[in-house]
């Protein structure tokens, strides 16, 4: 059985609080020995790869976007097998509540978190305010290495179409929701890339047509937890316009920023069709003849 | 596996490992030549620690720098904040100064691996430093190619800005 969901006046507001547990839940949690008998699995994942080993919540196992996550050859997810021996030699079994927290307020947590969805691991949540909070806190920190039981993982097969959108799947949804959530210069078209930079970078600027603009960290407070529920009606439903029962579809750069405001919009606001694209601008600043719209006007459905 | 991380645990297996096989030869500076010998003599996991090792032996910014943040550039290619900059001394050696925060250790071992190959030498001995000279060190696979980019961009900022300094615009 999964972990009691946390009850706080913040979390009782969004609309799927089971998602998120607060430091102080994380911390009396472990202390009343959680992580014994492998119901409670803590994960780490972070932009640096050799974050996790300067000091980690104690217990905690580290999961690498990029070389747990990502498939080394193809531009795609790894595949259920791979996925199923990773989560097992994580200490994680299928039933396993999954607590996941990193760096930047969570950015590549929620990736983590996105990532576990798409193989319908059911328990799986975020701490907010991530590492950042937890320090700031004073909580414990270690360097001791984390020697998981292994778990007991099925191979399952990943199920992309509820919450993953592909560049045909953008192309259809043309006039529905779009955000892009990349910084108002990646936005406008002013910059594709980093100067002296270029291996990375599109070859156009810009966005794609319609798409507002709410860059991802504005979903994030001071101390790198969620925004109340309020303010992110306001950034969400207010300022970029959706309304409840919106077929949304969220976008960055590769996906990853994107992870953080498609948490935010799925379990926060409680949008049922939400999906990250993580093609996102690094495959449609390069495909050819698709439409792109420049400067800060969101553009108009192309023809 | 030992718990914690004995601080040069990595460093001195290279080194051992390096008596029993023939050294490599690189076309680079004597310093960094040893340092990419020493990667190239560990195992992958085993060179993930020794670029930690690095992070924690960058040293502290000088005073004189630490009060004048101005003095340095930001290397925006980096995933993480790092500031650079050189100071040429009066016999032509070069002096290497980096910061990076402690929440960012991938980026402040790449500046300790520059800081111990680099510092001290002269001016052309770092312009003669290969672009790709990241790609000796076999940290690609485990750390992805996107990453090491920001070590490329790291050592192309060091040498734009050594070129600069000893080479006035004609």
């Amino acid at each position: 059985m999964s972990y009691a969901v946390e009850q706080n006046e913040k979390f009782a507001a969004y609309a799927n609080p089971e998602r998120l547990v607060s430091t102080q839940w994380l911390a009396s949690t472990l202390e009343a020995g959680a992580l014994a008998d492998g119901k409670l699995v803590v994960v780490e994942s972070d932009e640096d790869v050799l974050l996790y080993e300067t000091g980690h919540i104690p217990g905690s196992v580290k999961i690498d976007w990029h070389t747990d996550l990502n498939d080394e050859v193809t531009r795609d997810y790894v595949n259920g097998e791979a996925f199923g021996a990773l989560a097992a030699a994580k200490g994680i079994s299928r039933d396993t509540t999954v607590v996941i927290y990193g760096d930047k307020s969570n950015w590549w947590a929620a990736y983590a978190l996105w990532v576990f969805t798409l193989f319908g691991h059911e328990d799986v949540r975020l701490l907010d305010g991530g590492r950042d909070k937890w320090i700031a806190e004073g909580r414990d920190l270690t360097t001791e290495r984390t020697a998981p039981v292994p778990g007991d993982y099925p191979v399952v097969e990943r199920n992309d179409a509820p919450i993953r959108a592909f560049k045909d799947d953008v192309l259809a949804h043309f006039g529905k929701p779009l955000i892009d959530v990349r910084s108002p210069e990646e936005y406008t078209g002013q910059r594709t890339h980093m100067p002296a930079y270029p291996e990375e970078g599109a070859l156009r600027g810009g966005h794609i047509p319609t798409a507002a603009s709410i860059p991802w960290a504005r979903a994030a407070a001071p101390d790198g937890s969620y925004r109340s529920r309020e303010e992110l009606e306001a950034l969400y439903l207010g300022e970029a316009g959706l309304t409840a029962g919106d077929d949304v579809v969220a976008y960055c750069r590769i996906g990853e920023r994107s992870s953080h405001t498609w948490f935010a919009l799925k379990y926060l606001l409680g949008f049922d069709t939400v999906r990250n694209y993580d093609g996102s601008w690094t495959e449609w600043g390069n495909a050819v003849r698709v439409p792109i719209a420049k400067g800060t006007e969101r553009g108009t459905v192309p023809a | 596996m030992p718990s914690g991380f004995p601080l040069p645990r990595a460093r001195n297996a290279a080194r051992s490992r390096r008596k029993l096989e023939q050294m490599t030869t690189h076309d680079l500076p004597a310093a960094l030549a040893e340092i990419v010998d020493d990667f190239q003599a560990l195992t992958e996991a085993d060179r993930l620690q020794l670029l930690l090792e690095f992070s924690r032996e960058l040293p502290e910014l000088p005073d004189r720098l630490k009060d004048h943040p101005e003095l340095l550039e930001q290397v925006v290619e980096c995933q993480s904040p790092l500031f650079l900059t050189i100071e040429t001394e009066q016999n032509d050696a070069v002096r290497l100064y980096f910061k990076a925060p402690p929440e960012a250790p991938t980026t402040r071992g790449f500046a300790g691996v520059l800081h111990e190959g680099l510092d001290g030498l002269s001016a052309a001995e770092i312009l003669a430093v290969p672009d790709d000279m990241p790609e000796l060190l076999g940290l690609t696979r485990a750390i992805t190619p996107l990453r090491m980019r920001g070590m490329t961009a790291m050592l192309g900022r060091i040498k734009r800005k050594v070129a600069a300094t000893s080479r006035p615009a004609s």
